[in-house]
């Protein structure tokens, strides 16, 4: 039996993140993935690199992934665009709010500065007139987010990581068993996703459905990823069914739309009422969208862990059992620093950030 | 025959009214537009399908000019 010091299941963004940060660190590491590589969550997903302010736990893992993020500015095939992100206020309710966002992301060194109303305009001449105006992040970033798990992979093969192109059946004493009834050994790390109950079923892990639409080209039109305020309701909130203003301008002067968020719907099918819905809410901020061509539709699926943390740590009660899922909407900016997280407490190392909110024996189902 | 004015790429033009913009921009101009990567490019299908005339109208880019009649007073910009 082909023995590893880890075998990670999983070559999404936070698998291959995973290789990447353990090979090199000197580990001997495979990696099991039936599909093609970052071709599960990682390649419906928008690929905005942002930091959400809501949750201290949260924010400190994407605050200390975006540091990361800076070693691959320049990497070709991530077409990393630094567009910023610009929060839009509709009211005075949540233009008010803005102050204490700012507070909190400068409290953990990330710089985001109040816009006006009319410096919102003069920023993006296309939104819909007598919004209030809004928060601007200029750190952050959108990516191709397949790009990076294959840049990733590409790193991890070139110091050795072994690739598996199988599906990892059943986690065993020694390790893992592939499909073809061939085992191997070692440690192991399940980065699997939406697909975790089927190696785990120990965690609970439920699928979040989302739209997203993509335009022709119209280079532009808009300069930021742009959200609303509200998002963050849409996104932490607990409701079956959302939609929320969240558009992206792509290097290729097309408009990525979103977003989207369904608990009810298991089937990739896209729904024209919800893309209605979002369109809507998008058509509110930017009218200027009513009159342009979509090209495609699509949908995903968002891992969602039991509290909207990912788990991140070694099961409790199985010595050789680590995993790294469950980061919802939001693991494309905390690849990198959930790949830290767990790989250096593998090495029994102190990590960077404190890794108590994501250990999974805070969710573990008591069987 | 009626004619619309209408302005192609800056250039004023009479063009009979109830023809397609690609039929337009045909009677003055060899191509219709360049590709993202450069290359020439003209009407393909004249149906819809193609996508090879795509050009710039009264401000709103990527319109298919064969599926658009003429108006009086229609803005074209054929790489727009």
């Amino acid at each position: 039996m082909k023995s590893y010091d880890l075998i990670i299941v999983g070559a999404g963004i936070v698998g291959t993140a995973c290789a990447d940060y353990a090979s090199e660190q000197g580990l001997r590491v495979a990696i099991v993935e039936p599909g093609p590589i970052g071709g599960g969550a990682t390649a419906a997903a928008m690929g905005h690199l942002v930091a959400m302010d809501d949750d201290p736990a949260e924010l400190a893992l994407a605050n200390y992934s975006l540091g990361l993020w800076e070693e691959f500015t320049h990497v070709e095939q991530i077409e990393y665009n630094r567009c910023g992100t610009l929060w839009v206020a509709s009211s005075e309710a949540e233009y008010a709010h803005i102050p204490e966002k700012i507070a909190r992301l400068a409290a953990v060194g990330a710089q985001a500065e109040l816009i006006d109303s009319e410096q919102l305009y003069r920023l993006e001449p296309s939104l819909a007139p007598g919004l209030r105006g809004g928060m601007r992040v200029p750190r952050e970033a959108v990516v191709y987010p397949p790009g990076m798990a294959r840049h990733l992979l590409d790193r991890a093969r070139a110091r050795g990581v072994v690739l598996y192109a199988q599906r990892a059946t059943a986690i065993t004493r020694q390790g893992v068993q592939l499909d073809d009834r061939t085992g191997l050994a070692g440690a192991v790390l399940v980065a699997t996703g939406c697909a975790l109950p089927q190696l785990l079923p120990q965690l609970p892990m439920r699928a979040r459905k989302g739209h997203l639409v993509i335009t022709d080209r119209y280079p532009g039109l808009i300069h930021h990823q742009l959200l609303e305020l509200g998002y963050a309701d849409s996104a932490h909130g607990d409701a079956d069914s959302s939609v929320a203003f969240n558009v992206q301008p792509r290097p290729t002067g097309q408009i990525l739309i979103g977003s989207s968020r369904e608990y009810s719907s298991n089937t990739p099918d896209v729904s024209m009422p919800t893309v209605r819905r979002m369109l809507e809410r998008t058509f509110r901020y930017l009218p200027a969208l009513r009159q342009l061509d979509a090209l495609r539709i699509w949908t995903g699926f968002r891992p969602v862990s039991a509290d909207g943390l990912p788990y991140l740590g070694r099961l409790p009660d199985n010595a050789h059992v680590w995993v790294a899922s469950g980061h919802e909407g939001l693991g494309i900016t905390t690849s990198l620093g959930s790949a830290r997280l767990v790989i250096d407490q593998y090495l029994g190392r102190a990590t960077a950030i404190d890794s108590r909110p994501y250990d999974p024996a805070r969710a573990v189902a008591c069987v | 025959m009626t004619q619309v004015r209408i302005d192609i790429n800056g250039q004023v033009l009479d063009v009979p009214a109830g023809i397609s913009v690609a039929a337009a921009i045909a009677r003055f101009r060899p191509s219709m537009r360049r590709s993202v990567s450069g290359q020439m490019r003209a009407p393909f299908c004249g149906m819809g399908i193609c996508f090879e005339c795509r050009v710039r109208i009264d401000g709103v880019a990527q319109q298919r000019a064969c599926m658009t009649p003429v108006r009086e007073g229609m803005q074209v910009i054929t790489d727009g």
